[in-house]
């Protein structure tokens, strides 16, 4: 923003101008920013704000005294169900499904993006299309067949299971994005690359991962908010022990003792939805970037 | 070095046949062309030969090695590509060093063969630079020293000089020449430009859909053309195809040509291997180039083969050194190639001289030339 300002005021060459189309633009991007941010903004005062603020204040009033309090007992002491441990548990449950997760699922599909661009084997746009089928299979649908599944394999009720369950979900995704990524990569290179005496791999770690980085961040934005958000898998495929936390976030909320804690509940919520933001926040350039380089270079 | 034999390659994509039975032999050391309109198949040959394609039938030996089910890598072949394909994330020395590491090379080694190869290319100041900061001119260095850091048996290019502007093109022409004579490998070259072909090569092989016209050597191919595409296709401006009938005057057989405006001349052909006495009285195509008709030649009153004949200029394309006229001749236009200061103004007569001693004689219905 100060940088446009400072353009503004200095360039009255090539800078944009400040027309009425403009104001309206802007008018309205505010607008929707407002709109969009509001809810969030609601949470994050609510959260630091003590019962009695609560229920004395309204919703958007700025608390009279701020206080970590219902931070603290989201994290440590909530009551989830029957068992007052707070989030932090289901916390690091979610930590130790979703990193498997990602990197597993990642680099599966980075694996199969090369072989589905650059080792085509008779058959394999079919199969191609097969494996993009799983995009648009809805998440119920596999509910059953999946944890019969898991049963057999022993990993019923545990984080494991939930692992391999999201990696083999989120396969057709990430082998979509590698797909069309490498399709960029003229295939000469891979020619010269096979005549120069590199094999299969030698390749694909020598020439083709090293170009990878934009699509990479763009399967691991993907990846983790998708596993870290989901809650159908987290409440029907997980134990007492394994549960993600979505599940604890609804259970916490729901857990009906004495008084609603709004506070505690919208510290919970942010909590919850935190790893997600801050991946985007960091990484959140990279993902356009990585978007649109296919776009761009072809 | 190694000879490359091919015989009866044949290769299909789907139903569509793009090699139809090729062979050809290649020489020692020797710098073979292979050139044709896009889709002849020209690139699936050498792909074929690169071994990163496999042939349906036929057989191709580097040596006396047949190398069908060889790996690309183990045949000892090492190729430059049109859009160049160096590795983007590796700089000039690692891009040179890739294949050699790849091998097992000892380090000291490798590091000797780049100095070499970067010493005879003249890119030593490129080496720490990454692809995308070099020009077209220096790219195409990197890609022809990456294989020449190889030292392959053979040396495969696939249009590498498409990509550079005219004036750079004719630059690395002329050092792409200067490497062959210099390293002496044999060397298989695809080009969709004749000209190339005709400066580059020891033998050219005009290829199209999927069949070799001719193989024969530069010279041959530019005098001797064996059919009409061969004629058309070699040779700028291409050579002119003006249909005729062949009569007997006088006891020489020659075509009558019509210059408009009443005006008919007899053109004898020179007496050809063949007998031409059953073609009297047919349909036949002359194929006389451009700068076989001109205003004048130095030797016109001792050589009985040219002849005059009068047309109106129709256009004029000025190129410097010469001037194009264009007039017509039975009803198709013909480019004549004459001094500037003889060509007359369109819509004017010109007298022009035909050497008839290098005129083909084709065929209409097999498109074959008639006599050799």
């Amino acid at each position: 923003m100060p940088k446009q300002a400072i353009a503004l005021e200095a360039g009255r060459g090539p800078g944009p101008s400040l027309s009425l189309g403009r104001v309206l633009v802007y008018a309205a991007l505010i607008a929707a920013a407002v709109f969009f941010l509001v809810p969030f903004f609601v949470m994050a005062i609510t959260s630091v704000k003590s019962m009695e603020d609560i229920r004395t204040g309204h919703l958007i009033s700025w608390p009279r005294q701020f206080t970590m309090e219902a931070w603290r007992k989201a994290w440590d002491s909530a009551c989830i169900g029957v068992n007052c441990v707070g989030m932090k548990g289901y916390f690091w449950n979610s930590v130790r499904m979703v990193v498997p997760s990602v990197v597993l699922s990642t680099l599966i599909g980075a694996m199969n993006g090369y072989v589905f661009s650059k080792w085509r084997f008779p058959g394999s746009e079919t199969f191609f299309s097969f494996l993009l089928l799983g995009c648009f299979i809805p998440f119920q649908v596999i509910l059953l067949p999946m944890s019969l599944t898991l049963g057999k394999l022993g990993l019923a009720q545990s984080v494991q299971g939930l692992i391999l369950v999201h990696t083999v979900y989120g396969l057709p995704f990430t082998t979509l994005f590698f797909r069309n990524f490498y399709v960029t990569i003229p295939d000469e290179i891979i020619k010269a690359a096979k005549i120069d005496g590199a094999g299969f791999f030698r390749i694909l770690r020598r020439i083709v991962l090293p170009v990878s980085a934009p699509i990479f961040v763009v399967s691991i934005i993907w990846q983790t908010t998708q596993i870290w958000n989901d809650f159908l898998f987290g409440v029907v495929f997980s134990g007492s022990g394994s549960q993600p936390v979505t599940v604890a976030l609804n259970n916490l909320v729901n857990t009906s003792t004495g008084v609603k804690e709004y506070n505690v509940d919208m510290a919970a919520a942010i909590i919850a939805g935190l790893p997600t933001l801050l991946v985007y926040i960091v990484s959140g350039k990279y993902f356009v970037r990585g978007l649109t380089a296919g776009a761009v270079k072809g | 070095m190694a000879t490359l034999t091919i015989s009866g390659i044949r290769k299909s994509f789907g139903a569509e046949e793009v090699l139809k039975g090729v062979s050809l032999s290649v020489a020692s050391g020797e710098f073979l062309v292979l050139v044709g309109p896009s889709g002849c198949g020209k690139s699936t040959l050498l792909n074929l030969i690169a071994g990163l394609e496999t042939a349906n039938a036929g057989e191709i030996r580097i040596g006396d090695r047949v190398v069908n089910d060889v790996r690309p890598k183990d045949r000892d072949i090492a190729m430059v590509f049109q859009s160049y394909a160096l590795y983007p994330n590796m700089n000039v020395r690692q891009n040179l060093a890739f294949g050699l590491e790849t091998r097992r090379v000892p380090r000291e080694q490798v590091r000797q063969t780049i100095e070499r190869v970067a010493n005879m290319l003249q890119i030593e100041e490129l080496l720490e630079r990454r692809p995308r900061q070099l020009s077209g001119g220096q790219r195409q260095r990197v890609a022809m020293g990456r294989a020449l850091a190889r030292d392959p048996a053979i040396f495969l290019f696939d249009e590498p000089l498409s990509n550079l502007d005219a004036k750079l093109r004719v630059e690395m022409r002329t050092e792409i020449k200067l490497l062959h004579q210099r390293i002496k490998t044999t060397i298989v070259y695809v080009t969709h430009d004749q000209i190339e072909a005709l400066t580059l090569a020891d033998r050219i092989a005009v290829m199209k859909d999927g069949v070799i016209h001719q193989f024969d050597t530069p010279q041959q191919v530019y005098d001797n053309p064996a059919n009409l595409f061969v004629a058309g296709f070699i040779g700028s401006p291409s050579m002119n195809f003006i249909p005729c009938r062949l009569v007997e005057q006088g006891g020489n057989v020659g075509a009558v040509l019509d210059a408009g405006a009443g005006r008919s001349f007899f053109m004898p052909v020179p007496r050809p291997k063949a007998d031409l006495h059953p073609w009297i009285g047919r349909e036949v195509i002359l194929g006389v180039r451009p700068e076989q008709i001109a205003a004048g030649f130095h030797e016109q009153e001792s050589n009985p083969q040219i002849h005059p004949i009068e047309c109106q200029v129709q256009v004029l394309e000025p190129t410097g050194p010469d001037t194009l006229v264009f007039v017509s001749i039975n009803g198709r236009e013909v480019t004549c190639r004459v001094s500037p200061k003889a060509a007359r103004a369109p819509g004017e007569n010109m007298k022009l001289m035909v050497d008839m001693s290098k005129a083909l004689l084709f065929d209409p219905q097999s498109e074959q030339r008639i006599e050799a």
